[in-house]
């Protein structure tokens, strides 16, 4: 790999040992997956912020990069393992905010915006056609990707935060031209009208088409929540990090030969895999999390109701400042529900703490089975609050 | 024997090979605690990876492995250095950060369980010193 004298001083420790080790990564993984040189990138969004999953090791980790390391360009976090603010009505023991605030404090030092979601999209870090970015979370990667038509590879926390303290990326995988080109041509054949149709539809492409990047066509009148809840599924069930919806994705791209169908019958056959048959004890709504335009539709259905299971609605802490100043907020709050902002029941160290999840997110589901054990229910949204706010 | 391969992260050490031909995936695979591998079913189930020589195709798993190795070296349970096949993110990530001398494109296939070698990442070699033929 070529490097520029800039960037040989830092690898050299010029510029700090923050960013020779971040220059150290860069370059390791450019060597691995073949790349050039290293690209210029507008913004970065950095996964691995809950103290859940870092541990002690990740968080000294990020410690020994925050004495000399400092972001280059705009960079957002990722979800942290609680609402920073209201961590106690989420049951978070003392220990636990202790040291995720400690996480957080960390990366805000090195210069990182701690926005505290998944979807930097709807919090200022909304990056444009072309534009060449670093970002990890699996499903931003693929929003930013596919509906936004910036590139990014899809980066672990370490790599992005890499990204961050140099400004760079090395130049491989979705940042080039040829990898990015669909392989093969998905028409669905099928009625999409709730988000939870979108997610089945994910789990079936990402089963199906692992890592090759999909030509879809059908989702003309998809929804940005919508178009959300796909992405999160088909990164979280495939490996790609990248789909061309027709009508829908910016990029111009060649239609590929190869062809095939998704029907009703596997979607409603997906949907059937994500139920078990259990009672629900937690409701969870917002993964990922949810748009202004969502907490007013729940706000709306909780109308005078109450809940009588414990209810997490997830979202960015500035979406939920928008939804405190129309009073949404409150409307849904009267109802018992919590909204938990800068958090997710993904990250959040709940394993074990509930028996059986209802959610209208198939990225939930699999993470709730794998990482929280959980047994799940996968309903659309108006059946969630009906389970919710039972007798 | 003297085996070339390219450099992940540098550095040399000395020490018996541990030898895996399937995947390591270190969260949730490796106790960081005590270095042991805990994954159902792994070839190296109940085997200490501590000051060991790790050889194995490739990562998997969570890229969170990438701070279990950073945990095992600050804990002194990480191996003392890494060789794979074809190295993936996570497993480059966590030798950087942990500071492992780590290379790829070795033909681990020519590694014997438990030889001693040398490995010299800095100069992209291994040298396997101590072949145990009778295994062949």
């Amino acid at each position: 790999m070529k490097l520029t004298e800039e960037e040989e001083a830092l690898l050299d420790g010029q510029e700090g040992r923050a960013a020779k080790k971040a220059m150290e990564i860069l370059v390791a993984l450019g060597e691995i997956y073949g790349a050039r040189r290293l690209v210029e990138v507008k913004s970065v969004q950095i996964a691995g912020v809950s103290y859940d999953n870092l541990g002690d090791a990740g968080l000294s980790f990020l410690q020994e990069m925050a004495a000399d390391g400092r972001a280059r360009v705009h960079a957002t976090l990722n979800p942290a393992g609680m609402d920073l603010v209201d961590w106690r009505e989420l049951g978070i023991s003392e220990a636990f905010a202790e040291k995720q605030k400690m996480v957080v404090e960390t990366f805000a030092r090195m210069g990182v915006v701690a926005s505290c979601t998944c979807t930097p999209y709807f919090v200022g870090n909304e990056p444009g056609l072309g534009d060449t970015i670093a970002w990890s979370e699996s499903s931003a990667v693929c929003y930013a990707n596919s509906v936004l038509g910036a590139r990014t590879n899809r980066e672990g926390g370490p790599s992005a935060l890499a990204a961050a303290l140099t400004g760079k990326t090395a130049a491989y995988g979705f940042h080039l031209d040829e990898k990015r080109q669909p392989v093969v041509s998905v028409e669905v054949c099928a009625p999409l009208e709730e988000i939870t149709d979108y997610g089945a539809l994910g789990k079936v492409l990402g089963d199906k088409l692992g890592s090759r990047v999909p030509y879809i066509q059908g989702l003309r009148q998809a929804t940005t929540d919508q178009l959300k809840s796909l992405c999160a599924s088909i990164a979280t069930y495939g490996g790609t990090a990248m789909f061309h919806a027709a009508g829908v994705s910016p990029e111009r791209v060649k239609e590929p030969d190869e062809r095939m169908a998704v029907g009703s019958k596997e979607i409603e056959q997906a949907k059937r895999e994500m139920i078990d048959d259990d009672e629900v004890d937690f409701v969870a709504i917002g993964c990922p999390h949810c748009s202004l335009e969502e907490l007013r539709e729940i706000a709306g259905l909780l109308q005078g109701k109450q809940v009588s299971i414990e209810t997490w609605i997830a979202v960015a802490r500035q979406v939920k400042e928008a939804a405190e100043e129309e009073g949404v907020a409150a409307k849904i709050r009267e109802s018992g529900a919590r909204i938990a902002a800068d958090t997710c029941f993904v990250v959040a160290p709940i394993r074990g703490r509930f028996r059986c999840m209802a959610t209208n997110s198939a990225k939930a589901v699999f993470y709730g089975r794998a990482k929280n054990r959980f047994k799940s229910v996968f309903a659309p949204l108006e059946k969630l609050i009906e389970i919710a706010t039972r007798p | 024997m003297d085996l070339r391969g390219r450099r992940i992260f540098g550095g040399k050490a000395t020490g018996r090979a541990l030898v895996s031909l399937e995947a390591v995936s270190f969260f949730g695979g490796v106790n960081p605690d005590t270095g042991i591998v805990e994954e159902e079913g792994h070839p190296l189930q109940g085997r200490s990876v501590s000051g060991r020589v790790l050889v194995f195709p490739q990562g998997k798993g969570s890229t969170v492995g990438s701070y279990t190795l950073y945990r095992m070296m600050k804990t002194g349970t990480a191996p003392i250095a890494i060789l794979n096949r074809e190295c993936e993110t996570i497993v480059a990530v966590g030798a950087i950060i942990a500071e492992i001398p780590c290379m790829d494109r070795i033909d681990i296939d020519q590694i014997p369980d438990d030889a001693v070698l040398l490995v010299d990442a800095d100069n992209e070699r291994v040298e396997v010193v101590d072949r145990v033929d009778e295994r062949s």
